[in-house]
């Protein structure tokens, strides 16, 4: 193998770089980036970089002489647009053309936009450092803050706001905060969470228009009639994966690049991180996860495998893992913790602000969550056994 | 092998009490990281910098 080519400059793509050369692979390697900046690490965008706590270069993934360190040649600013698995060609948007012998595909995702009010001033979505910094400058003029969306992103960015002392709103469809990632029981101890806080809650409402006048938003219309005066809307209704310039590869798209469980995509071409769709081999469903250790993880597991090659490779079985900061509450999960599974607190209490919860499907443990406990936590992780295909 | 940690960046994810529990310890009140052992014996190497990988917050350095 001569020449690998990793697409997508950011956690993913940069581990792999990483893997490659530990493993010792002294080939070329190129990585093509389409973000102006050196790679950096997107968890504490919606945290302190936004409460400007961290500074931004602080965000930084490795050094400049680290990235020397990688003798790789890294295209920033840069875009794939096509890429040809037969003739094994990636094709740029500088007309470049890379000819390669591996391909590990780390593109990410591109935030969901409304199908209205996108080109309001004041209309937010945030994936990127320079779109936190936009974001951060309008928070600064102390405006109203309306958050639609109150999944991990949206309920973390309504905490961080929140905490500046602005005036916010917190909307969704669902019947409280995190309902599709941790489930209502938890989630209405983050919906309380965030009352106590003075974040203001429209649960179970839909948003049907942006309002606008001279081209700055000025409110968000809500299906029962309801007006919410904003001046800044922060629209985190979750995000697509990016694979548009892949769309006439040939290469399987679906919810996401689908590959086999050793991230493989086809011969020489593997997949990691938020764009990469895999059977998971403990629980035989397709998954794609959006967690910072599974971009460092899959990252790992697909330079590894490409490495050594369709008879060497292992499958890709991780437990995952996950967290997210709002207000004073730190909280951490390993597993899976579905809407529908019953939900035990075990260690603490609620009530008390801090406990560890476990999610059962029949009597099998297959997630644990802590809630400020994060050494308590740690104990559970290894009673954790995936929820079995039924 | 020196192992530095930066408690500032530190999130509190555990990953690296996961991968080498003689190492690295966590605070119970916040999670933050407590080194044990700043210089690990280097039958602790490959533990140590599989830790450093999977930090999720890059709060470990490793000076060979
Ligand atoms: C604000 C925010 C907060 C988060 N907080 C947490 C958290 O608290 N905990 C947690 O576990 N996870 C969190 N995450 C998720 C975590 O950041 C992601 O899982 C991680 O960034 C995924 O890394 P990745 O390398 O797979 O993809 P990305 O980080 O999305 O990187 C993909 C890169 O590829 C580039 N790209 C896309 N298409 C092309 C192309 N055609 N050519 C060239 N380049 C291309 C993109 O511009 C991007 O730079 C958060 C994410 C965000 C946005
Ligand atoms: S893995 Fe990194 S972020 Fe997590 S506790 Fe250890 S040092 Fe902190």
């Amino acid at each position: 193998m001569d020449h690998i080519v990793l697409v997508g400059a950011s956690a993913a793509g940069l581990t792999a770089a990483d893997a490659l050369r530990l493993e010792g692979f002294t080939g070329t390697l190129t990585m093509v980036g389409d973000e102006l900046r050196p790679p950096y690490d997107r968890p504490p965008l919606s945290k302190r970089v936004l409460t400007g706590d961290l500074e931004p270069h602080r965000t930084t993934l490795r050094q400049d002489v680290d990235l020397q360190r990688l003798r790789m040649d890294l295209k920033l600013g840069c875009r794939a647009t096509h890429v040809d698995p037969v003739a094994r060609i990636v094709t740029l948007d500088d007309g470049d053309r890379l000819d390669y012998d591996g391909l590990i595909i780390a593109t990410g995702l591109r935030p969901r936009h409304l199908p209205f009010g996108r080109d309001l001033a004041g209309v937010h979505v945030l994936r990127t450092l320079d779109e936190a910094l936009t974001l951060r400058v309008q928070l600064l003029a102390g405006p109203r803050v309306v958050v639609i969306g109150a999944g991990f992103l949206g309920s973390e960015i309504a905490a961080t706001t929140r905490g500046l002392g602005l005036d916010v709103t917190l909307v969704d469809v669902e019947s409280t905060p995190l309902a599709r990632q941790l489930g209502t029981q938890v989630g209405g101890l983050v919906a309380e969470l965030h009352e106590e806080n003075g974040v203001r809650l429209c649960m179970g409402r839909g948003v049907t228009d942006l309002l606008g006048a001279g081209g700055r938003v000025t409110g968000v219309l809500l299906d029962d009639g309801t007006e919410l005066p904003a001046e800044v809307v922060v629209v985190a209704i979750g995000s697509e994966p990016a694979v548009d310039w892949l769309a006439d590869s040939g290469l399987p798209l679906g919810d996401g690049v689908l590959c086999d469980s050793t991230c493989r995509v086809a011969p020489g071409i593997y997949a990691a991180g938020d764009v990469a769709n895999w059977p998971h081999p403990l629980t035989g469903e397709r998954t794609r996860l959006e967690q910072r250790t599974n971009a460092t993880r899959q990252a790992l597991a697909a330079a590894g495998n490409l490495l050594a090659g369709p008879a060497g490779a292992t499958p890709y079985a991780p437990v995952p893992f996950g967290w997210t900061d709002q207000f004073h509450a730190k909280i951490q999960f390993h597993g899976w913790c579905p809407g529908d599974a019953r939900v035990a607190y075990v260690d603490g209490d609620p009530k008390a602000g801090r406990f560890v919860a476990l999610y059962y499907a029949g009597d099998r443990v297959v997630g644990a969550l802590g809630w400020n406990s994060a050494r308590t936590l740690r104990a559970y992780h290894d009673r954790i056994a995936a929820p079995v295909a039924a | 092998m020196k192992v530095i940690i930066d408690e500032d960046k530190c999130v509190g994810a555990g990953q690296c009490v996961l991968a080498a529990p003689d190492v690295f310890d966590q605070r119970d009140e916040d999670g933050i990281v407590v080194l044990l052992d700043a210089l690990p014996p280097d039958a602790l190497r490959s533990q140590v910098e599989n830790a450093a990988a999977l930090c999720p917050a890059l709060a470990i350095e490793v000076v060979k």
